[in-house]
């Protein structure tokens, strides 16, 4: 499954830099890491929308918001979700409201996806350990 | 150990100093970033290269630590945080002769030549593009901490 988050583009190679972090002292840190980023990414797309609605035109405030979420997707190498941030970026740049929109959209569906991904991923991780471990238990 | 909120948004994490037994403690590094995903990574980052780790979410909580904690190695921190920027606590930093030696790091997502040109000017070590990579800190640590 891993594979083809990375072969559809999901991650990127940020993604395994997370990996490589995670040792006996951290066994859960990149599950941690994509949990911090699942809530700190949708508290930011939740600024985005109200900034959206309540700000009109404010494309410097918009893009102010959409770089921190940004971030955070680069930080994890949530490469898809990224991608669809600079489209939303671009867009502020040209004061295209009608992009930064339909781009808005997009990055919602992409961290929607990403999110059951993810979570199925570390699930299915969670089932492999237990099954190891039961079948070492056995042993 | 694990990744938690600390107080004040900070996350602790690293290698406890050893006591008494001769070996010279791990140097203990700052890092500062408003972003809850880059602290936790940078904070891992640093403690798989050894370094024992506080990391804070703004450059307030970073003076008020660096006033109650004397043996801060190195600062690492982003430069676009709300209420004081990294360039902004790097300057307070280089103003205060109980902080100034105390070597700082910027990390950006952005790489604005004159961004780094004016933080490298104001005295800062070096400036990091993120994502950061462990390689990013092992070549600028074993320079700036050898």
């Amino acid at each position: 499954m891993k594979k083809s988050l990375f072969d559809q583009g999901y991650l990127d190679e940020q993604f395994c830099q997370v990996e490589d972090l995670q040792d006996e002292a951290s066994p859960n840190f990149v599950e941690e890491v994509v949990t911090l980023f699942l809530k700190d990414s949708g508290r930011l797309m939740s600024n985005i929308e109200q900034a959206l609605e309540k700000y009109p035109r404010d494309f410097n405030r918009w893009d102010a918001y959409m770089q921190q979420l940004k971030g955070s997707c680069c930080s994890i190498g949530a490469s898809r979700m990224k991608n669809e941030c600079m489209s939303f970026r671009d867009s502020c740049g040209q004061g295209n409201v009608e992009g930064c929109m339909r781009a808005f959209q997009k990055v919602k569906r992409e961290h929607a996806v990403l999110r059951q991904k993810l979570e199925s991923y570390f699930q299915l991780l969670r089932q492999a350990g237990a099954t190891g471990a039961a079948t070492r238990s056995i042993k | 150990m694990s990744i938690g909120a600390g107080a004040g948004g900070g996350v602790v994490a690293g290698l406890a100093a050893p006591a008494a037994t001769g070996v010279a403690a791990a140097p203990h590094v700052l890092a500062v970033d408003d972003s809850s995903v880059d602290r936790a990574v940078i904070a891992g980052i640093l403690r798989s290269s050894r370094f024992r780790v506080t990391a804070v979410d703004s450059g307030k909580r970073a003076l008020e630590l660096l006033g109650s904690e004397p043996n801060v190695s190195m600062i690492i921190t982003d430069y676009w945080m709300p209420e004081m920027t990294g360039y902004e606590l790097l300057k307070k930093v280089k103003g205060s002769s109980k902080l100034k030696k105390i070597p700082v790091v910027i990390m950006s997502s952005e790489n604005v030549p004159t961004r780094i040109s004016r933080c490298l000017e104001e005295g800062a070590e070096d400036f990091l593009v993120k994502p950061v990579r462990p390689s990013d800190v092992s070549r600028l640590f074993s320079r700036v901490l050898p």
